[in-house]
């Protein structure tokens, strides 16, 4: 009789990559269609529909946002729940690893003290950006979400939350592909040096684009006036007229 | 005629420790050695024993890189001394001993005991089921491409370079390291190895091994011998899931 053998441990290292994997992915996308601010009021406004099901359905139904948000949230605290045994667990341990850290002088091993200080960062404040999500998600749209970051005082986190989630992300991919060997060629330091590029190329550009993003929304929230309210009179589309 | 040129003097900082004279606390003490055309550190290292303080200890055998007895930290980082050129380096120089294993005296450290367990427990040896040893019978053929990458990973000198390279090890001193996962994917690698999937799992397949590493590839980059430490962990990960799954 084979002994049977433990699986626990392959399934925890394979979530761990999976759920990071899905969340980095759905940040790409996430920090891309906010960004449609950039083109036009109009613009943002259309991709809240499409995710409001509109385009679909002729008519809007914010509950789907709300269930996407309760999903990503659950994979989120997955990820979390998980990647935390990677944490240094003792002052003992955290003092070990700064001090190997700084004497080190490694990139890659930098790199995961950005890790682990972003993801602590994000249990608190990526917590609080999805449950307003989850709890109030009609709430989205050109002038809602630009009065929510001046108005509500989110600019602040989205600005934390933006650089923590795009630096963690994007070294999560990059650790990724090189934990599993992901395109890995003959030499490796070539793919690694081009993992390592893109992965620094993405931030950079990411945090433009976040940033970009928020500083518009700011602007709205700052000039426009919401004295008939944060919904938003598109010329364009008339909801209803689609049934 | 040539003139002379005058080297740059190299100000090496030593943290010296006596375990067997624990009153005298750690401390550095510096040296200051000229620098001479294609100088290492092993050289600077028997200057200073030869013409400044013959008490300081560390270990040395072949000079060449080969048998891994000189790893020391070079300014944090691990490396061997006798392949360590001072012409990359600054003119201050700290050394000091490699973490995590057992001190000697200043540099000399006692790598042997930690990787006898570590080799005693990963069982890094042939396990053929054929217990009765038969010196008539032919050898198994292998590929050559496949007794070339065993051969490459056989290449490990175990000096411990990988072990205080790596951030996880530093924290949780379980760990197997590099030196260990590599070993192991060797083993898993020769067809002459009759371990069960199953059996290799047992071995590696926790935090304590391959799910443990974090691809902090402190390893990769100090290891001298210029392993696929990074590749071979890939590898082994990739071949502990499989076997999860397969069960």
């Amino acid at each position: 009789m084979r002994k049977k053998i433990d699986k626990m441990p392959a399934i925890l290292d394979f979530l761990q990559s999976a759920t990071g994997l899905v969340l980095a992915l759905f940040i790409m996308g996430h920090i891309l269609f906010e960004a449609s601010i950039l083109i036009s009021n109009e613009m943002m406004y259309k991709v809240t529909l499409m995710f409001e099901g509109y385009y679909f359905f002729g008519e809007r139904y914010p509950g789907i946002i709300s269930f996407l948000a309760a999903a990503i949230f659950v994979i989120f605290i997955v990820h979390a729940g998980i990647a935390m045994r990677k944490f240094p667990a003792s002052y003992k341990q955290y003092k070990t690893i700064t001090k190997h850290t700084m004497r080190m002088k490694h990139e890659d091993s930098s790199l995961w003290a950005i890790q682990v200080i972003t993801g602590f960062m994000m249990f608190f404040i990526g917590s609080v950006h999805l449950y307003i999500m989850m709890s109030q998600p009609s709430n989205i749209g050109p002038f809602a979400s630009s009065s929510r970051v001046v108005d509500e005082f989110m600019g602040p986190l989205y600005f934390m939350l933006l650089l923590s989630v795009i630096s963690h992300a994007f070294i999560g991919l990059y650790r990724l592909a090189l934990k599993w060997g992901f395109m890995e060629g003959k030499n490796t330091e070539v793919s690694r040096g081009r993992f390592k590029f893109l992965m620094k190329a993405m931030i950079v550009a990411y945090i433009v684009i976040g940033l970009s993003s928020l500083a518009k929304y700011t602007y709205i929230g700052v000039t426009h006036d919401f004295s008939d309210g944060v919904r938003y009179k598109s010329e364009t589309i008339k909801i209803g007229e689609h049934k | 005629m040539s003139e002379i040129v005058k080297g740059r003097i190299l100000k090496i900082n030593i943290l010296r420790f006596d375990p067997n004279e624990p009153k005298i606390l750690p401390h550095m003490e510096t040296f200051e050695i000229e620098e001479a055309y294609g100088m290492t550190l092993y050289i600077v290292l028997n200057m200073i024993r030869e013409h400044h303080d013959n008490s300081l200890m560390f270990d040395f055998v072949c000079r060449a890189g080969i048998c891994g007895s000189c790893s020391m930290l070079v300014n944090g980082r691990p490396t061997l001394a006798c392949r360590t050129l001072t012409s990359k380096l600054d003119e201050n120089i700290s050394l000091a001993p490699l973490p995590l294993f057992k001190l000697i005296k200043d540099l000399s450290i006692y790598t042997g005991e930690w990787m006898r367990y570590l080799n005693e427990h990963l069982e890094t040896w042939i396990h053929d089921q054929e217990q009765e040893l038969n010196v008539d019978k032919l050898e198994e053929r292998m590929d050559p491409d496949l007794a070339d990458e065993i051969y490459e990973l056989d290449r490990c000198v175990e000096c411990g370079c990988c072990v205080a390279g790596c951030g996880t090890i530093q924290m949780r001193p379980n760990f197997k390291g590099a030196v260990g996962l590599n070993k192991v994917a060797r083993y898993h690698l020769d067809p002459r190895d009759k371990r069960t999937d199953e059996e290799y799992y047992e071995l590696v397949g926790d935090d304590d091994g391959v799910f443990g590493c974090m691809t902090l590839l402190g390893c990769e980059d100090v290891c001298p011998k210029d392993l696929p430490l990074q590749s071979k962990i890939a590898y082994l990960r990739r071949m502990m899931i499989k076997t999860a799954i397969k069960n």
